[in-house]
């Protein structure tokens, strides 16, 4: 890792802030963020659950020449500021970070060799290198983008192709190590926030009907993560026999009929329960912002009230973005990362209360 | 009726999906039902179709030759796998792993996607009638949903444009 690379990482670890949850973009009041996952591999070279050192060190170093061509060709621009970096040469804290700040999977904080992180300072993109494809390219957006990130991860998809040679079959697409992920190779998935929806009990009725349509939901970190937060991630199932456009025109379709839905419910709160909603999303921030010892769920918890307070505007002076990161500020290694060391679970609390309330105080408004 | 899963109790759930219009039915018994979630009243996330993959690997699916009871076995020859290592893995072991399969996995990429035929983007290196190809089928199911949302001006602008392609690759196959 050289100097830049490391104050990449240096700037992400520490910044609880990331450009994904900055509240613009489209039905961003509802609609967290949008992503685009593109799985790619290497032509006859074996998938990384089967690879030997020797064999994943020469894929990382290919992979991170090629980005290198890229940013060296693009000399300024989003392009020119990717950096690479060997995820065996950053601390077991840092990668946990990273996955805190959804740059990269759960499995890709894993000890392993071979194991790569490419991304850039906007945190826009960012490209697993051997996870459970040799190359996993995604695109992180605020709002409902999906358009946009699909724009982007197929514009860096060239440009990785022309020097990395991906695996390809003119009958069944791309070739990933899962044939779940064959063809298109592409996971488009929004995080939608639903409070209304949740304080109704009516999540499940809405997302038993998504699940109908062919599409499939996670948690805020995926599978076994439901319901934090209120938080849901939904995301296509099918990459084979429909076109990207396809797939990203009825994910998008469908969560625009959930985020219809959850402001019909919202609208319906605020007209006939007012004074409790009020009474709640305030005491969540009475909390927040005067705690001394607080659970990361419990932080998760009371986020999602303080989120639903600034999207109905009963919170002035409040942004999305300084609510938003609450979120990352909640989670346990982005607190260990700012004392630089690991802390037992009373600790962290301690310290975790202590950053939501700088983080709240009033001259920050 | 025995579980599709374990093969050993009664099966009581019958679980359907329907993926591109192809039905998937499971027959399983409470305890496998339980274990893939389908009994849990809210969502059913650990129910998904990767989770379901290895039940469809080690079964028979229609169009699939059966297994070869022991002796020799295809290995492919980049990475060495064997089908039977790849069902225990649920993970293929290179990309040559889907020629070296093909007539097994194919019947299962139906299953998973409800087709086993790519229509989205392709590498710029691809060229020739295989690209025509996808194009074309491409503008053949944008054809047909047009007709069904009646938008007829569309229709006929990519009936032309399906034509045109038709010629491209007699051309080229010629």
């Amino acid at each position: 890792m050289n100097a830049r690379e490391e104050s990449l990482l240096d700037a992400i670890v520490k910044n609880s802030s990331s450009p994904w949850m900055d509240g613009s973009g489209d039905l961003a009041d509802v609609v967290i963020s949008s992503r685009v996952r593109l799985a790619r591999n290497l032509t006859d070279v074996p998938f990384p659950h089967l690879m030997e050192e020797r064999q994943a060190r020469e894929v990382l170093d290919r992979a991170f020449a090629a980005v290198k061509a890229i940013s060296a060709k693009a000399a300024k621009g989003a392009f020119a500021e990717l950096g690479a970096i060997d995820l065996e040469d950053i601390s077991p804290l840092d990668r946990q970070v990273l996955v805190e700040k959804h740059l990269m999977s759960p499995q890709h904080a894993q000890p392993g060799f071979g194991k790569g992180l490419i991304t850039r300072p906007d945190e826009k993109v960012s490209i697993m290198v051997n996870e459970e494809d040799h190359v996993r390219l995604q695109c992180l957006y605020s709002g409902l983008e999906l358009d946009e990130a699909w724009i982007t991860a197929s514009g860096i998809d060239d440009l990785l192709d022309e020097r990395l040679d991906f695996a390809y079959d003119d009958r069944r697409g791309f070739l990933t190590a899962c044939p779940t992920n064959a063809g298109t190779g592409l996971r488009a998935s929004v995080m939608i926030h639903l409070p209304a929806l949740a304080l109704g009990d009516e999540v499940s009725r809405v997302l038993a009907a998504v699940n109908k349509l062919g599409l499939v939901v996670r948690g805020l970190f995926g599978e076994g993560t439901e319901g934090q937060g209120n938080v849901f991630q939904v995301s296509n199932q099918i990459t084979l026999g429909q076109t990207e456009k396809e797939i990203i025109e009825n994910l998008s379709l469908v969560a625009k009929q959930v985020v219809a839905e959850e402001k019909r419910f919202r609208d319906t709160l605020i007209k006939t329960q007012r004074s409790g909603l009020e009474d709640r999303i305030f005491r969540a921030w009475g909390i927040l912002s005067n705690a001394r010892s607080m659970s990361s769920q419990e932080a998760v918890k009371l986020w999602s009230d303080v989120r639903l307070g600034v999207e109905l505007g009963m919170m002035p002076g409040v942004d999305v973005r300084r609510a938003n990161e609450i979120l990352v500020i909640a989670q346990p290694s982005f607190v260990q990362r700012t004392t630089g060391k690991a802390m037992p679970p009373e600790e962290r609390d301690t310290r975790r209360a202590d950053l939501i309330r700088q983080h709240l105080l009033p001259s920050r408004a | 009726m025995m579980c599709d899963e374990c093969g050993k109790r009664e099966a009581t759930v019958r679980f359907e999906q329907v993926v591109n219009g192809k039905r998937m039915v499971m027959n399983l018994c409470s305890e496998c039902a339980h274990k893939k979630g389908i009994m849990s009243v809210f969502l059913q996330p650990s129910f998904t179709i990767s989770n379901l993959l290895s039940a469809l690997l080690g079964s028979q699916v229609k169009g699939m030759p059966a297994l070869e009871a022991g002796g020799e076995e295809t290995r492919c020859p980049v990475c060495g796998m064997s089908y039977r290592d790849f069902a225990r893995a649920g993970m293929l072991g290179c990309s040559r792993c889907y020629k070296t399969f093909e007539d097994r996995l194919d019947p299962l990429l139906r299953r998973i996607h409800g087709s086993d035929r790519h229509v989205g983007k392709a590498p710029a290196k691809v060229g020739g009638s295989g690209k025509l190809r996808r194009e074309l089928d491409g503008f053949r199911k944008e054809l047909s949903q047009a007709i069904s949302q009646e938008a007829y001006e569309k229709a006929a602008q990519l009936r032309d444009k399906i034509k045109e392609i038709e010629q491209k690759i007699r051309g080229e196959e010629a």
